[in-house]
């Protein structure tokens, strides 16, 4: 028999840089977040599938979300639970705010350390800056070990977990023991979708903030469901030194964003008639570019 | 004190094709700032490795050589670079955006509590003014796409040390020193600086497969972009590449799309490309994508659109549908060439 366990993964609300339309940038030249809808990070939901699976083959684990972001990050949590976690926080706080990687993973830690984990489990990286930093970081802090870019795991028992990394040019069997930090690729399996029952059971699932917004009938109802509850925790919730947090706690800055302008060449344009392609394909032969 | 290191990865005793990369940027950046490149290299069997090193500008290469070292592993690597880093207190730190360098150096970031940024495009030094008037000299200017490659940002590491910063493989150019130089090893007490805890992981299996698809080396790469719209278009622009003797290449949305494989991206998660002849077919032209292709000799795009970004930066842009285009080109150069 193996050991239940107590999972925390890690997720972002981001922007769905991957279709940006051409109002997302302002006419100053900077990103419209507004215009873009904010989705699950690609990458974190395969890693809420990696922790569901260990959910599914070993009764008593629990998965918990950790998201940090501003109040609309509760969507977040949600989204997990509708899929089978068992609950979430939602790390917020205007003191979190311009925080680089290693601010992020200062915060992340912090909290991370209160729910004390068997596992923490993250998407390798997220689409809107692609720096794969956080997780590590946070492994760093917490001094844990970490298994970067998990495919699968292979097997876990007796406290110890052997997943399969898919690595640039190959594969890695690696076997180590909990607790621990993996990070999840893209190649491993894709989240489950929303389990209809759990739809049902989570849809009111909201914040204390966004329950203050809300009509006052629904305030009773909440107080007797307390698994409705997302948790909202700030600054004051973690232990942690407050230099460390948001802007002040990150060592990178920005000196410069331009939006991006292509350097304009003389360029020939054609059309898709034989000549034109002809004419093309008999210069590019005649100067060796091919053949 | 104070120089320019390089982490520099090996297998079985070979030098990863980024870190020589990273030496030729680094002794560039060494130059300006006046001060010494130094690699550091850490494995198992690594006797004589240093005069290759020494060949792409290194002045120190630091060795640290166990058994325990090779294959890599992330805790013992992580404190043996910090524990250098200590001691040595270098101004900038480089290392390859590998799935190597993204797993070590983010914790070596953050054990040193100094920035980092990731998959830089381009390094430069210059002088920083911030809003309070401080003045930086030299700093290193980090400069990459972010946001999906819709805006390039420049980073700077003002307060902290060392600068750190990752690039991946073929976004710099690697060159050998002209003339042959020499220069120091340091052997490192690996003892002194890796604990007992930091073998907890244990790699049980390996497999490292040789990569079959090298687009990085193809003189003609045909690529296709989201436009292109099926794997089954795909094969068309197979049919270009083979009978022009060149490669295919992918877009990021043509990859995430499942169109081709993630092993054909070209563009800043991909790969950085500079071929003698580009063609872009159903590309858009996201900077994500032109990041990783703007030099290639010529462009040439196909194009629906005649108002596509990516036609700012072709030398010819055909505006036309490819299914009708490149059987043109195919027939033309199958009667045409030698």
């Amino acid at each position: 028999m193996t050991k239940p366990l107590k999972i925390v993964v890690l997720a972002k609300q981001v922007p769905d840089t991957r279709n940006v339309g051409k109002d997302a940038m302002t006419a100053e030249g900077t990103v419209n977040r507004a215009a873009l809808p904010a989705i699950f990070n690609p990458e974190d939901l395969h890693a809420l599938e990696l922790a569901l699976r260990l959910k599914d083959s070993n009764p008593g684990t629990t998965v918990n979300l950790l998201t940090m972001g501003p109040g609309r990050a509760a969507d977040i949590i949600r989204e997990g639970l509708f899929r089978g976690a068992d609950g979430g926080i939602l790390l917020t706080d205007r003191k979190f705010a311009g925080a680089d990687t290693l601010a992020t993973s200062y915060a992340l830690s912090c909290a991370v350390r209160k729910l004390n984990p068997d596992l923490i489990v993250a998407g390798r990286q997220a689409i809107d800056g692609d720096t794969a930093q956080v997780g590590p970081q946070v492994a760093e802090k917490l001094d844990l070990p970490q298994i970067t870019y998990v495919e699968e795991v292979l097997s876990y028992g007796n406290g110890e977990i052997t997943v399969l990394r898919r690595l640039e040019h190959g594969v890695e069997t690696v076997r180590g023991k909990l607790p621990l930090l993996l990070t999840v690729n893209a190649s491993a399996p894709s989240c489950r979708p929303r389990n209809a029952k759990y739809l049902m059971k989570y849809k009111h699932a909201k914040t204390v903030s966004e329950l203050q917004t809300q009509n006052a009938d629904y305030t009773e109802f909440h107080r007797l469901r307390s698994y409705l509850n997302i948790p909202e925790w700030g600054v004051s919730d973690i232990d942690g030194e407050e230099e460390q947090f948001g802007l002040k706690g990150s060592p990178t800055k920005v000196k410069k964003v331009e939006n991006v302008v292509f350097q304009v060449k003389e360029s020939k344009k054609l059309s898709d008639a034989d000549a034109d392609v002809e004419s093309l394909m008999k210069e590019l032969i005649a100067n060796h570019t091919i053949g | 004190m104070n120089n320019i290191f390089v982490y520099c990865e090996t297998e079985k005793g070979k030098i990863a094709d980024v870190s020589l990369e990273l030496l030729t940027k680094g002794r560039e950046l060494a130059k300006r700032l006046n001060c010494k490149l130094e690699a550091i290299v850490i494995g198992h069997r690594l006797s004589g490795i240093e005069k290759e090193l020494y060949g792409y500008g290194a002045d120190i290469v630091h060795l640290a050589d166990d058994a325990r070292l090779e294959p890599y592993s992330t805790l013992p690597h992580t404190s043996i670079v910090t524990g250098l880093f200590r001691e040595e207190k270098p101004q900038i730190a480089l290392f390859g955006a590998s799935s190597l360098g993204r797993d070590l150096a983010p914790r070596v970031s953050s054990a040193l509590k100094s920035g980092l940024t990731a998959d830089c495009t381009s390094l430069e030094i210059g002088d920083h003014r911030d809003t309070k008037g401080n003045e930086y000299k030299d700093l290193l200017l980090q400069i990459r796409p972010a946001f999906g490659g819709n805006i390039i940002a420049t980073i700077i590491n003002p307060d902290h040390r060392p600068q750190m910063a990752t690039v991946r493989e073929g976004v710099m150019r690697k060159e050998k020193l002209a003339e042959a130089k020499t220069g120091e090893v340091n052997v490192l007490d690996v003892n002194k600086y890796v604990r007992d805890e930091d073998f907890v992981i244990s790699i049980i299996d390996r497999h490292l497969e040789e990569r079959k698809i090298d687009i990085k080396s193809a003189p003609i790469i045909v690529s296709g972009g989201y436009g292109v719209g099926s794997r089954e278009n795909f094969d068309l622009l197979f049919e270009l590449a083979s009978v022009l003797g060149g490669e295919v290449g992918a877009s990021r949305a043509a990859v995430d799309a499942g169109y081709a494989d993630h092993a054909r991206q070209v563009g800043q998660t991909g790969v950085t490309v500079r071929p003698k002849l580009y063609i872009a077919c159903g590309i858009s032209g996201q900077v994500q994508h032109t990041a990783g292709m703007q030099e290639s000799a010529m462009i040439i795009s196909i194009n629906n659109d005649s108002n596509a970004p990516i036609n700012q930066i072709a030398d010819y842009s055909i505006v036309g549908d490819l299914s009708t285009v490149i059987p043109k080109m195919i027939k033309y150069y199958r009667a045409n060439s030698k």
